[in-house]
């Protein structure tokens, strides 16, 4: 039997589809190991060797992996939504009616798209005192911890803007208490100290850039709809790339 | 005789790739045994493997019980009390209470990034890299633990404890009764000339007085208890470093003022108030 199965899995590996799709064979040797990591470019993301210590589920607890993986399942289930969701303030509240009633597998998805995003924001936030903790933000990993804060900013702002989406009650008014913070800014808000002084009235201040109007309606939605499904996404996906790069060319000075 | 030489990495005919030279240099496995390290293939892909495993079946678990609210349509003619932000924003909107908004929702939030950001650089301590420790760094992860329950218990009171009109309510209490409106709040400055009997420019230049104290004495009395410390930062980094603690420990103190002696603003300027 487990003879049959060599005999399957060797032709597998020795085929020439899984040769042009990997490039290696897969013989049980440290040269195959490292292959499979840095000829992968999903894998190649990680050092062909780890140190022991810090693979340890204890000293990372998973939380900036987790961060990334339920930013990818926000991704898919995004997209998802996005086939039955127009961000119209006559339809936008029907559409998430027909997502949570008619299409099939709408709840799911938008019920795991709501838990991963609210689970999103806690792993960063885990992951970032994790990070505090270890003392991983020390030179010479200063500048990542910086683009870490951003990434922070951002899966905050990420979650507040899709807040809005579904166009019910509990969205517009959270989203009009946020911005009227936006009206108190110092120099930039009409409400603000030192905004009246500088010319700010509530249809030129940072407010009415914000919503696109002076108070939440159709061209808010639109603005947050744009920023939630494009721009903060693209932003994310910037700065994650830089976060993994100088993750592995900063290099760790511990005992890592 | 002649010495004898032998191979450090023995030539096998399976390898493609061998061991051209030794050089000098620094890398940041120097002075590490091979031990330390293991493959990261299977080694770490098994265990983010079965973490990818676990999270999705949660979540697809948990999306069967825990149902997305979908309230009635966004209408302006009804204005639900309390109007609430999302959870993670609910500390600074707790802070409302006892800041004005553009403290509450801009200055802070902006002080806590800039001050996250700055961490590196603030805190020159070399010890406690890579490892968890608490007596090597004592005043960083004290000061990051305080900052960080801070932030999480306003979460939860903004979460659990405001009702209508955002009183405080307790989980047993009718959160459909409105309370009574509490009056009485005063301002530090107009408090100090009605109990000292000065005029109300006093009143105020004594209330300034004492908000520029509270960052001097702040910055003083522990660069002389702690020597040490003001030494190894220098006085650049310490000042900012004391001033981002000072402001932190400045917020429990203003919610102490408002409840304990019903005090609104503790400075009054024409521009703004704090």
């Amino acid at each position: 039997m487990s003879n049959l199965w060599k005999k399957i899995s060797d032709g597998f590996t020795s085929s020439p589809v899984y040769k042009a799709i990997f490039r290696h064979g897969y013989d049980d040797t440290p040269r195959t190991r490292a292959l499979t990591t840095f000829s992968n470019v999903l894998y190649h993301l990680h050092p062909v060797k780890t140190r022991r210590e810090s693979i340890k589920i204890r000293y990372t607890w998973c939380m900036g992996g987790t961060s990334l993986l339920l930013f990818a399942i926000l991704t898919v289930t995004g997209v998802l939504l996005m086939f039955y969701y127009v961000p119209d303030a006559r339809r936008a509240y029907n559409d998430i009616k027909d997502i949570m009633t008619v299409v099939s597998f709408g709840p799911t998805f938008r019920n795991v798209h709501r838990l991963a995003a609210h689970g999103m924001v806690f792993t960063v936030w885990v992951h970032m005192t994790r990070v505090f903790l270890t003392g991983a933000y020390k030179p010479p990993r200063e500048f990542n911890w910086i683009v870490g804060v951003l990434l922070l900013a951002l899966t905050l702002l990420l979650s507040w803007t899709g807040y809005l989406l579904p166009w019910d009650q509990l969205a517009l008014w959270a989203i009009t208490v946020g911005t009227k913070m936006a009206a108190a800014t110092p120099l930039f808000g009409v409400e603000g100290p030192f905004g009246a002084q500088l010319g700010m009235r509530p249809d030129n201040d940072v407010k009415f850039m914000l919503l696109g109007g002076t108070e939440v309606g159709q061209n808010a939605l639109l603005r947050f709809y744009v920023l939630h499904c494009v721009v903060l996404p693209l932003l994310v996906v910037v700065f994650l790339a830089v976060h993994f790069w100088r993750v592995r060319k900063d290099g760790f000075s511990g005992p890592l | 005789m002649p010495e004898k030489s032998f191979e450090v990495f023995p030539r096998s005919p399976k390898k493609t790739y061998g061991l051209m030279e030794l050089v000098k240099g620094t890398s940041s496995s120097v002075e590490k045994e091979p031990e330390d390290t293991i493959f990261s293939w299977p080694h770490l892909f098994y265990i983010e493997f079965l973490v990818v495993l676990g999270v999705t079946a949660l979540l697809l678990f948990l999306s069967l019980y825990v149902q997305a609210p979908l309230e009635e349509e966004a209408s302006r003619d009804t204005t639900p009390n309390p109007m609430k932000a999302p959870w993670y924003f609910l500390g600074l909107q707790e802070l409302l209470v006892f800041f004005d908004p553009w403290i509450a929702g801009v200055g802070i939030p902006v002080l806590i990034i800039i001050g996250l950001m700055l961490i590196p650089f603030l805190d020159i301590n070399s010890k406690g890299k890579g490892y968890y420790t608490f007596s090597e760094r004592k005043f960083a992860i004290s000061s990051y633990s305080f900052g960080m329950a801070l932030w999480f218990v306003f979460i939860v009171i903004g979460v659990w404890f405001r009702g209508l009109d955002w009183n405080w309510y307790w989980p047993w209490e009718n959160g459909h009764m409105h309370k009574p409106v509490v009056a009485g709040l005063g301002d530090l400055p107009v408090m100090l000339s009605r109990v000292l009997g000065i005029s109300a420019f006093a009143g105020n230049a004594i209330a300034d007085l004492l908000m520029l104290a509270y960052f001097a004495i702040g910055l003083i009395i522990p660069a002389y208890l702690f020597k040490d410390f003001l030494k190894k930062l220098g006085l650049f980094r310490y000042i900012a470093t004391m001033s981002l603690f000072l402001m932190m420990v400045g917020i429990p103190i203003k919610v102490a003022l408002r409840l304990v002696f019903s005090i609104k603003y503790a400075i009054i300027t024409p521009w703004f108030k704090i």
